[in-house]
């Protein structure tokens, strides 16, 4: 079982057997390096006064797959928030601490917010295709951050959609309306959406739970595929879907009223030699 | 036991017979007052309503002729109060929606004002048109110091109903659009405004609706005169004016002013009932496929 | 790998203009207020300066050309015509939204509610005409003159009618349905239900409608002025002709002048403070929004 790591780890190429294909790899290391991509230290954040997240500190590794695990309301989606400022967006959040980025302050007030979240993409726990057209969904955002160039727009969808492998399914009717697709396709086109703007990190709030086995389990296939390229964080309530996935795994709990990282490892660790009792008892299902 | 509960429920019974023969009749006193009020209009407006009587002028103060130059005025009227309003109004509206934290003390400074300006007696608003636009900013009686006017008067329906419209879009695409890294003024372009344009248009309509039915604004704002308007500095008789003028100040206007009644009251239907249905049909449409 | 550089162009800057020139447009709508109350204030300031504010309470009677000014005569009538109004609109209010939501079938409470709407979106000029034109003859044979206090309390009455059903609709539409499940479940009957859960529940919107239509009453113009006679007298019974204070103005802007005009301009504060009050204390019940 010492070999999991490394099984997980394959390069994100994948075989030709493979039903997508994510295409050459163009940046980052062809599997998880021990080099901490974000480094977040002391992060405490609190909703009108009342805390929800308190003193999590932890680092997360270029070209892995990090899974965030935990009961509901234990933190999880605001950490996930304040990694890319979504919570500026939130009256009354309050963050503290520490997050660095590739070695640079994602909090510093004269960060320009919108340059961060295009590098830092995200998908939601319900899919959220714009009420445009497909084409017009993926076009409208790289057209905002200034790619104009009609070939390149071209180029940049097909090749998306065919990393999520949406392509073949909607390349007769893409100026038809993106809300018309079925729930996995609509959250395939919002992960298509993201990779167009050619982020370094992609955070994934629960991307499988509004869907249904089968598109769940397409749209995990595709996040394994993207380790590697991409520097993935994942909240999951799905213990097993994390344990397919991901290569370190943080346990988030409550205590005093407010969430915080109770351990954080590499998930074979977590899973199976928990350092922490709460972590035991939850993964084992006794608890949560 | 038996006994108490029979005893109550001769009670409730008794009660329950009033209030529904109550509420029956009050809906029938109700339905029966309207349809009185509006077949009266149908009837007499509808004998005199004609081609003709839509195009061409009032002649003998109105006695005869048409309302072909009132509608002119009435609709250049409603031009000027809509482009005053609504470039204002929808700033306003997204900026309340969109710009301010919820709790803001400016915020709520501009919302209050707002809902004290949407209960300003119209009268009153003629008052200050007439002392601001017409004298003080000079304008005189014109369609334009009346336009304006009304623009003050249908600002607050606007920006309130256009708010909600706004409000109503769901925060699944405020959110997706952050994330993506897009400005909220492209945010706004190509998400938020296009899909809140139902209930944007719904907000333009009541307040053309509200606008077209409006009379004591207008009387000392763009004035009386039926004449055919031939610039926005011209004064003209609305369509609402017309009716209260052939009615108090004319003897023997009633039968045109029954017409007249007549086509504001069919123009009125046409533009609230899009209101209505834009607002509800639409909307709803558009965000439950989401 | 330079990442976040923050640049004059960059869009963040972009929205902030945009910030910037939007709550200046929100500045401007809420400046409407300010103008408007400066301006009647500064139309009336020579004879509030002159006369004083308390003449036009204390003058026996509404004679400007002879310098008495006032106002209690067509304050009355606007309170009494008001007041009327909103005793026999705010029960049919409520009545109709009762009808809609808890007695009719679905299909004849969709059209009642559609009629109520419509009725809500005749002018008040209509509302006026049809009133001289109709109610006016037919009162006239039972009382002579036909225009009085009861005729403008009559047409008041239809015409805020539906700003009562319309919002004590909203209320009922907002009582929770786990309230009347729960009163079902204890065996209340319908009319038992309604007076002691739905209205109790309701009662915070309905009350705020009622405030609006009697704002609304307060204010309009045109119906009353068409059907209420125009006497400026202090109301002594239901058939006397009366004036209120917003048909003086509208009667009298044609030719006032002088401190006549400036007058009129005392009067329209005195509606606007009517109406502030009123809003006000609707604002306080809804908790902080009135319209919409």
């Amino acid at each position: 079982m010492t070999s999991t790591i490394d099984m997980h780890c394959r390069p994100a190429t994948g075989t030709p057997a493979d039903a997508y294909t994510l295409g050459p790899l163009q940046s980052g290391p062809s599997c998880c390096d021990p080099e901490p991509l974000i480094r977040v230290e002391n992060l405490s954040l609190s909703y009108d006064n009342k805390p929800a997240l308190a003193g999590v500190t932890l680092d997360i590794y270029r070209g892995c797959i990090t899974a965030l695990i935990g009961p509901s309301g234990c933190g999880k989606t605001s950490f996930l928030s304040s990694l890319n400022r979504l919570t500026d967006l939130i009256p009354g959040c309050e963050v503290e601490g520490r997050i660095l980025i590739n070695r640079q302050d994602a909090r510093a007030p004269d960060l320009d917010v919108q340059t961060l979240r295009r590098q830092v993409g995200m998908i939601f726990q319900k899919p959220n295709p714009f009420p445009l057209s497909i084409r017009r969904n993926l076009e409208m955002p790289l057209r905002e951050h200034g790619v104009r160039n009609r070939s390149e727009l071209c180029d940049r969808l097909e090749r998306t959609l065919t990393d999520v492998g949406l392509w073949d399914e909607v390349k007769d009717r893409l100026d038809t309306p993106a809300l018309a697709l079925s729930g996995g396709q609509q959250q395939r086109l919002c992960l298509a959406r993201a990779l167009a703007l050619e982020p370094s990190v992609l955070l994934m709030d629960e991307p499988c739970s509004a869907l249904d086995p089968l598109s769940s389990a397409v749209v995990e296939d595709l996040i394994q595929r993207l380790r590697g390229r991409y520097t993935v964080v994942i909240v999951t309530h799905n213990l097993a879907q994390a344990r397919r996935i991901a290569n370190y795994a943080g346990f988030f709990w409550v205590r005093e009223r407010a969430g915080t990282l109770i351990e954080f490892g590499r998930c074979q660790q977590i899973f199976e030699e928990p350092a922490h009792d709460l972590t035991a008892a939850y993964v084992s299902g006794a608890r949560g | 036991m038996a006994k108490y509960g029979l005893f109550s429920m001769t009670i409730t019974s008794n009660l329950d017979r009033f209030m529904t023969l109550a509420i029956w009749s009050a809906a029938l006193l109700v339905a029966a007052a309207f349809l009185w009020l509006l077949g009266d209009v149908l009837w007499h407006g509808a004998a005199h309503l004609s081609w003709s009587f839509l195009t061409e002028a009032p002649e003998n103060a109105g006695r005869s002729g048409g309302i072909g130059p009132i509608l002119v005025s009435t609709l250049m009227i409603l031009a000027v109060a809509v482009a005053a309003a609504v470039p204002l109004g929808l700033a306003t509206a997204v900026w309340l929606t969109e710009f301010i934290r919820p709790g803001s003390s400016f915020g709520r400074l501009v919302g209050l004002s707002l809902d004290v300006l949407a209960g300003v007696p119209s009268i009153v608003l003629g008052l200050f048109g007439n002392a601001f636009f017409c004298v003080y900013l000079g304008l005189g009686f014109s369609i334009l110091a009346g336009g304006l006017t009304l623009a003050c008067m249908v600002l607050p329906i606007f920006i309130r109903t256009a708010e909600a419209g706004l409000r109503a879009v769901p925060a699944d695409w405020r959110n997706g659009a952050a994330a993506l890294g897009l400005s909220r003024g492209a945010a706004l372009i190509h998400i938020l405004l296009p899909a809140a344009a139902p209930a944007l248009a719904a907000a333009l309509m009541l307040g053309i609706g509200r606008a077209m039915a409006e009379t004591a604004a207008l009387i000392y704002t763009s004035g009386y005169v039926d004449r055919m308007p031939s610039s926005l500095s011209d004064s003209g008789r609305a369509l609402a004016v017309h009716i209260y003028d052939l009615s108090m100040n004319v003897a023997g206007g009633d039968p045109n002013a029954y017409a007249s009644a007549l086509v504001l009251i069919t123009l009125l239907i046409i533009i609230n009932s899009t209101a209505l249905w834009l607002a509800e049909n639409l909307l709803q449409r558009r965000i439950v496929t989401a | 790998m330079i990442w976040f550089k923050p640049s004059i162009l960059s869009p963040s800057y972009a929205d902030a203009r945009l910030g910037w020139g939007l709550a200046a447009a929100a500045g401007l709508a809420a400046a409407i207020l300010l103008l408007i109350v400066l301006l009647l204030l500064r139309e009336s300031w020579p004879v509030l300066q002159r006369v004083g504010g308390v003449r036009f309470f204390a003058d026996q009677g509404w004679y400007p050309a002879e310098e008495m000014y006032g106002l209690a005569p067509m304050l009355w009538a606007t309170l009494a015509a008001s007041f009327g109004a909103v005793l026999l609109a705010g029960p049919l209010g409520v009545a109709s939204a009762l009808f809609c939501r808890h007695y009719a079938p679905f299909s004849v409470a969709r059209l009642y509610r559609r009629m109520v709407t419509l009725l809500a979106g005749i002018p008040s000029v209509v509302f006026g005409f049809w009133g001289l034109t109709v109610l006016v003859p037919l009162l006239a044979q039972f009382q002579p003159p036909g225009a009085s206090l009861l005729t403008g309390i009559l047409i008041l009455a239809l015409m805020i009618l539906p700003t009562v059903a319309l919002t004590a609709d909203a209320a009922l539409a907002a009582v929770p349905d786990a309230y009347l499940r729960g009163a079902a479940a204890l065996g209340l009957s319908r009319g038992a239900t309604i007076a002691g859960v739905v209205l109790p529940a309701a009662r915070g919107g309905i009350i705020s409608g009622v405030l609006l239509a009697t704002a609304r009453a307060l204010g309009e113009t045109m119906a009353v002025l068409m059907v209420a006679g125009n006497v400026v007298q202090t109301p002594t019974s239901l058939f006397d002709p009366v004036r209120t204070l917003t048909a003086n103005i509208a009667l009298e802007m044609a030719y006032a002048s002088g401190d006549h005009r400036a007058a009129l301009f005392v009067s329209g504060l005195m509606l606007m403070g009517l109406v502030i009050i009123l809003a006000a204390a609707a604002w306080r019940l809804s908790g902080g929004r009135l319209h919409g």
